[in-house]
């Protein structure tokens, strides 16, 4: 098989804090294919956004560090890089867009400007060049009237707008791979559909990977070939879009699956939500052993004993359960 | 148009014609230069013991709805009528005495408990308002008993919200509400800052409660699989106005306004295998200071024709139970 675009392996991103050290991304490993895209799902503080960043070292160290791990790109370790190296590698080879697009535009200058910077950096062209670029790229994610809305300040677009221009922005340099952190988790619901329809267009025309960072199953389920689920800062369970929701390994990606409410099944009120009990373990001073065995309606006295590494259980189908 | 619950004579709570308009204020002297009309003309009954589900984008008015019908927020025009007596009307003790009937749970349980008091305070600070406890001894008793209901420990009562997790703190917003023993809640998207499995645990926890304390819930929530799981009726929302209302199954297995269509077919399925034709709406919501005229729809509506531009549709029943406002469907 060919060499994997992008290789994450055994990474641990750990934050001292006050009360200790907080093991944020605690040994994950994941790759990505070319044209591929990958969902990372998991809830509040199972480490998939830290994960991303990461990836483009935007983790700020301190108090951040990499405690272990490597992230090969195309073969290469990003972590031992500085930041001119990483500035050759960001935007220009692996892009990110993040969940709220408002805080992640400069107020202050106008969307063009914002554009045509990314454009002029890494393609070593002209401002008057760049914005001709800019104009081009807002036209690509259908902007109504891009020549006009080059001179807009971020605030004068809605919110889905300003997810299309993150996107016009971060494939400006058409990267290999576009990280997608919760890209329309701020958005409503026909919006979202909007932004995954112009992804996924983007991605057809582009040809890039896709690591999409998301909560939500049902974005996973729409848009994903592969998912990984997190844990607590773990990965418990790797498969095909399909293996993953036909026949989920987990329990926790079992009780994930379960507990949500579904639109095209009119059930209605007679079917109860399964609902996983109790809360998230603190990653200051995990549980040892499995991370999600206190949750874990099968547990065993093993469970709590050593932590189950990942086996294929399937071709593509790891789980890491003792069962 | 009060008929639109199951059956008119079980309506709790009637709501006629509401309209919330907001000034907008500019220039030097903060002069009124003009108004969002948050909610424009909305009409539904709920009867005893349902749960009607408000649904909609953001900006659609279903939160001002919400906090019209307690006159957390003053309503400009229009009826509020809960057993019969006339909300809008009503002098700050009428108020004081409508609260222990009326109830709301918040969005965000970590903006919605005072951060200073303790979770006891905090739950049984209404029990000393409405003078429901006689005693000291009493007054604890029973804000035990609330944490209980709601799958708390008595020994938390001592804490402060910041020592409890999301879900946790939903799950003391929701006791806060329980105390006065009323007959309706007014949930006020409860669910949405949860996580999944956190979601489901409160959910079960309201549809119990319902069923024990033989609640009404007013659920206000944007996230379409959740209403239709909780809700015995749904009311959709568009601009400050409803579009359609109808029973829960009825709007989704048949949604008639191009609007509840669209909304229902871009919601992501869980399921891989599920291939649905998704319904592309263009363009993003209209601002409210200056909504679309006629129907304010069309300027989205794949199916508008030129008069729905001039006319606003009615409110009309199609068929039996099932409302809307569209004139080229039902």
């Amino acid at each position: 098989m060919a060499e994997p675009l992008l290789d994450i392996r055994g990474l641990k991103t750990w934050f001292k804090t006050d009360d200790g050290m907080v093991r944020a991304v605690d040994g994950v490993s994941l790759s990505i294919d070319r044209g591929e895209t990958l969902g990372v799902v998991g809830e509040s503080g199972c480490g998939k956004t830290v994960t991303a960043r990461s990836v483009l070292k935007l983790i700020d160290m301190p108090p951040g560090r990499f405690e272990a791990g490597q992230i090969l790109w195309q073969g290469r370790d990003l972590i031992p890089l500085d930041e001119t190296e990483m500035n050759k590698i960001r935007a220009r080879e692996i892009a990110i867009i993040f969940q709220e697009p408002m805080t992640s535009l400069n107020p202050v200058y106008t969307v063009g400007d914002q554009i045509a910077e990314v454009i002029e950096l890494h393609q070593k062209l002209s401002r008057k060049q760049a914005m001709v670029g800019a104009a081009d790229m807002l036209k690509l994610v259908n902007i109504p009237n891009p020549e006009r809305r080059v001179h807009d300040y971020p605030h004068q677009f809605s919110g889905g707008m300003r997810q299309r221009v993150m996107i016009a922005m971060a494939l400006s340099c058409q990267p290999k791979l576009l990280i997608a952190d919760e890209p329309t988790t701020a958005l409503d619901v026909t919006i979202q559909a909007q932004i995954l329809e112009l992804m996924q267009e983007m991605k057809e025309r582009f040809g890039m990977a896709i690591m999409l960072i998301t909560h939500a199953m049902g974005v996973v389920a729409e848009t994903t070939q592969r998912v990984v689920v997190m844990y607590a800062g773990k990965v418990v369970e790797e498969a095909p879009v399909g293996a993953l929701f036909g026949d989920p390994r987990h329990p926790y990606t079992q009780g994930l699956i379960r507990s949500i409410p579904r639109v095209d099944r009119s059930a209605g009120r007679q079917a109860r939500l399964e609902s996983i009990p109790g809360t998230v373990p603190s990653l200051l001073n995990p549980p040892p052993g499995c991370r999600f065995a206190a949750r874990c309606r099968y547990v065993m006295p093993a469970c709590t004993q050593a932590i189950p590494p990942l086996k294929e259980v399937a071709p593509g189908h790891k789980v890491a359960c003792i069962l | 148009m009060s008929n639109m619950a199951a059956n008119k004579d079980d309506a709790l709570l009637s709501v006629t014609d509401l309209r919330k308009h907001f000034a907008v204020k500019g220039g030097v002297l903060s002069r009124v230069v003009d108004k969002v009309h948050a909610v424009d003309g909305v009409s539904f009954d709920i009867a005893a013991g349902e749960t009607l589900g408000l649904v909609g984008e953001s900006g659609c008015g279903k939160s001002t709805t919400g906090r019209c019908i307690l006159r957390l927020i003053e309503p400009s025009s229009g009826g509020i009528w809960f057993k019969g007596a006339d909300v809008t009307k009503m002098d700050a003790t009428a108020l004081r005495s409508l609260r222990r009937d009326m109830q709301i749970i918040f969005q965000d349980p970590y903006a919605s408990l005072n951060p200073r008091l303790t979770v006891g305070a905090i739950v049984g600070e209404a029990l000393t308002i409405h003078n429901l406890v006689k005693s000291r001894r009493a007054h604890e008793e029973r804000v035990v008993q609330l944490l209980e209901t709601v799958g708390l420990q008595a020994d938390h009562m001592r804490r402060f919200p910041h020592e409890f997790s999301g879900g946790q703190r939903q799950r003391i917003g929701i006791a806060r509400a329980l105390a006065v023993e009323p007959k309706l809640i007014v949930c006020d998207e409860p669910v949405s800052a949860l996580d999944v499995s956190i979601q489901a645990q409160v959910i079960n926890l309201l549809e119990d409660l319902q069923e024990q304390f033989g609640l009404t819930y007013l659920f206000i929530a944007h996230d379409l699989s959740v209403v239709e799981h909780i809700s015995t009726r749904i009311a959709v929302m568009y601009l400050g106005r409803v579009v359609e209302i109808a029973p829960a199954r009825d709007l989704y297995d048949t949604p008639l306004h191009p609007y509840s269509e669209a909304l229902l077919s871009a919601v992501p399925i869980p399921d891989p295998t599920v291939k649905r034709q998704r319904i592309m709406l263009q363009g993003d919501v209209p601002n409210p200071i200056n909504p679309p005229s006629g129907c304010h729809f069309h300027t989205r509506c794949p199916i508008a024709k030129p008069d729905c531009a001039t006319r606003v549709p009615e409110l009309r029943e199609s068929r039996p139970g099932h409302w809307v406002s569209c004139h080229y469907r039902g």
